[in-house]
């Protein structure tokens, strides 16, 4: 990010050095953030294609790139959120809250599902909210504020599914009206060839790409880096911090409530206790696409290549028919790898800047 | 903020406005008949007894809800207090099983998926002349711990059993679906499978996401097409196993061990080939009733011997008759 004048940490090439003209173009490359994870993604790709036959097909591309579409859609705004230097460790569980909002309330008064889908989308705008609201009035870290919002939506998920149905999971809502038509926005798919492509596909591009635009092209895109960045210079310019980052989280979780929304009406079903565990793939993804952890320095497109590199990792493992016992260990040490070719070529740029 | 909050409530009117538009009843919703459903039995007054009901359960699956459901009917049944409190974690089991030795009550049900970190706790029982009843897992452990009696199902048994429909069914190369790392029952279900197909391959997946089970079962399935056969440990990943087959165009058939109210849906409507169920209900049932009739009585139920909950088939032949108990959260 270049422009990201107050806080990204590479320092822009001068431009008036005239006999540096081509070394600070390639520096300012190799400087983006999502270079690195570009290479790591292209490395691990021939990678698998050498390792696993059935990974070199068309349809095993677009599965791995469903895969990723699931996580990544919210790694987006998970991304963003790194972005403008706030953490939200709801964002996994919020994702079956939405759907089990959505789904008890319109099986338990037998409305519409487009009712449920729109009470849902309300209410998790209001625990976004809620979130940046609290983080920002009490100026606790967004980490241990967030956290408390998991243990809550978790908790409640279990208690209020069975209060309403008895059990532990929603009852099968495919029965009800408006599933058709929220089933195409959010869980359908169609066949290019033999080729299976999902909708979550479609929309993880459309997202990454408003959020690149975003970012890169928009003043608000400005703000994000700024309130990450450096908070106090960003209020003193006239940032609306407060409003940025209560956005931000309203954003993770509207993202959350689109993901929630494709799992309900692709499975009928949900289990209350499902979710847990996603908010740190989401996490992962963005900081694997070069998103700085203390927040100010990522882009979208690094965000959507470290879900890609999430999503490949993990099912190039099962096309590769390996021991599924070490699934955790390869993940790991590809993940590490994967972060390390991100810092190798970052450092890369940066020395030869300064030499 | 002042935006975000005129916002937000501008979005819940508008979700009021399309409620009102749309509330005229819609099918497939709940119900509004019968709202009785409590599976008869009364409560008989108190017998006085208090009975701790520990568990393993992580939070969130509908087997561990029908153990729950048998135990409370029990109690309700009996007239005995029951005490439920679980933890995944072994050593926080352990805590739990103190705590009720601590506060004295008359009987203990737990289970003993993790036996060596559960025997001090249950030895304090013991030493403490609660009567400790096991149930769920532990086959091979609870004598020794020093309980009195076991409900429960042989995994590895159950395992066999399935494997052998397999392979009487011309079955090869079954893939068992392993939703949880490192889980000993689990891992025990896929040998006894193993043990009469020899074909059979594990896999990991992530139960806690339907999602990322289908697509890693869908990539399963074109990476080895001359997989014939998905066994899945869990009822909610028999349902993922489905799409995944849908999916990846495979032939493969499915069985699945455990049964929810989708999975006896589809075992009718032909998805699922069977369902190996351990009855989870008559474990938290007979759990509790045993301790019961143990303080009440000085009964000794099963001869000393383990009493077997599973394996209990369901298919075709049987689902008619059990899928309404599936609907009642008791099967």
């Amino acid at each position: 990010m270049s422009h990201s004048v107050q806080a990204a940490p590479p320092r822009p090439a001068p431009s008036d050095s005239s006999n540096r003209v081509t070394l600070g173009l390639s520096n300012r490359l190799l400087a983006r953030p999502e270079v690195g994870a570009l290479v790591a993604a292209i490395l691990i790709f021939v990678f698998f294609m050498a390792a696993a036959p059935a990974f070199r097909s068309a349809e095993s591309f677009f599965t791995v790139l469903y895969q990723s579409s699931t996580i990544g859609i919210v790694a987006v705004g998970v991304g963003m959120l790194m972005i403008g230097g706030e953490f939200d460790l709801s964002a996994g569980v919020i994702t079956t809250s939405a759907g089990l909002v959505n789904s008890m309330f319109c099986w338990y008064f037998g409305v519409n599902l487009w009712v449920g889908a729109l009470l849902s989308l309300a209410f998790c705008l209001f625990v976004g909210f809620v979130n940046g609201y609290l983080v920002m009035k009490t100026g606790i870290p967004s980490f241990l504020i967030t956290l408390g919002t998991f243990f809550v939506l978790q908790g409640a998920n279990l208690g209020v599914t069975k209060l309403v149905t008895g059990s532990v999971s929603s009852t099968d809502i495919s029965r009800i009206d408006g599933f058709g038509s929220l089933n195409k926005i959010f869980a359908s798919s169609f066949k290019i060839g033999s080729v299976t492509v999902w909708i979550t596909v479609l929309w993880w591009v459309l997202f990454v790409a408003l959020a690149a635009w975003i970012l890169q092209r928009t003043r608000i895109g400005n703000w994000f880096f700024a309130v990450g960045g450096a908070p106090d210079s960003a209020r003193a310019v006239g940032v609306p911090v407060v409003r940025t980052k209560i956005g931000l989280f309203m954003t993770v979780s509207f993202l959350g409530w689109f993901i929630g929304m494709h799992t309900l009406y692709r499975f009928n079903t949900l289990q209350a206790g499902n979710g847990v565990g996603n908010e740190f793939l989401y996490i992962i993804a963005a900081v694997v696409g070069g998103t700085l952890l203390t927040g100010g320095f990522g882009n979208a497109i690094g965000v959507a290549i470290g879900a890609f590199i999430f999503g490949m990792t993990s099912l190039g493992i099962v096309y590769a028919g390996w021991d599924p016992n070490w699934f955790k260990a390869f993940l790991g040490i590809m993940l590490l790898l994967a972060v390390l070719v991100n810092l190798y070529i970052k450092r890369m740029s940066t020395a030869r800047k300064v030499g | 903020m002042t935006t975000s909050r005129s916002r937000g409530v501008r979005l819940v009117a508008l979700a009021a406005v399309v409620a009102l538009g749309v509330t005229a009843c819609s099918g497939g919703g709940k119900e509004k008949t019968d709202d009785t459903s409590s599976g008869g039995g009364n409560a008989a007054g108190s017998s006085g007894y208090t009975v701790a009901f520990i568990t393993h359960e992580t939070p969130g699956d509908t087997f561990w809800d029908k153990i729950k459901a048998g135990a409370q009917q029990a109690a309700k049944d009996t007239g005995v207090t029951l005490k439920y409190s679980n933890d995944p974690d072994a050593s926080k089991q352990a805590v739990l099983i103190q705590n009720a030795v601590d506060s004295k009550v008359s009987g203990i049900a737990t289970t003993l998926v993790t036996p060596n970190a559960l025997a001090g706790s249950v030895k304090a029982a013991t030493d403490a002349k609660i009567p400790v009843v096991g149930l769920n897992s532990g086959i091979d452990q609870y004598k020794q711990l020093g309980a009195l009696m076991y409900f429960g199902s042989d995994e590895t048994l159950a395992g066999q059993t399935a494997g052998q429909r397999i392979a009487q069914a011309g079955g090869k190369h079954p893939l068992c679906v392993i939703q949880q790392a490192g889980s000993v029952a689990l891992e025990a279900r896929c040998a006894g499978v193993k043990s009469a197909v020899a074909g059979t391959e594990n896999i990991q997946v992530n139960g806690s996401d339907d999602a990322s089970v289908t697509s890693t079962l869908q990539a399963k399935l074109s990476q080895d097409k001359s997989i014939d056969y998905i066994v899945t440990l869990g009822a909610p990943q028999a349902i993922d196993a489905i799409k995944a087959i849908g999916a990846a165009g495979s032939k493969a058939k499915l069985i699945t061990f455990d049964l929810n109210q989708e999975a006896a849906q589809d075992i009718q409507d032909g998805k699922i080939e069977f369902s190996i169920d351990q009855q989870p209900y008559v474990q938290g049932y007979m759990a509790v009733t045993s301790l019961y009739l143990y303080l009440k009585n000085g009964n000794d139920i099963g001869g000393g011997k383990a009493v077997l909950t599973g394996p209990s088939f369901v298919d075709k032949s049987n689902i008619d008759k059990i899928l309404p108990f599936t609907k009642n959260n008791t099967r």
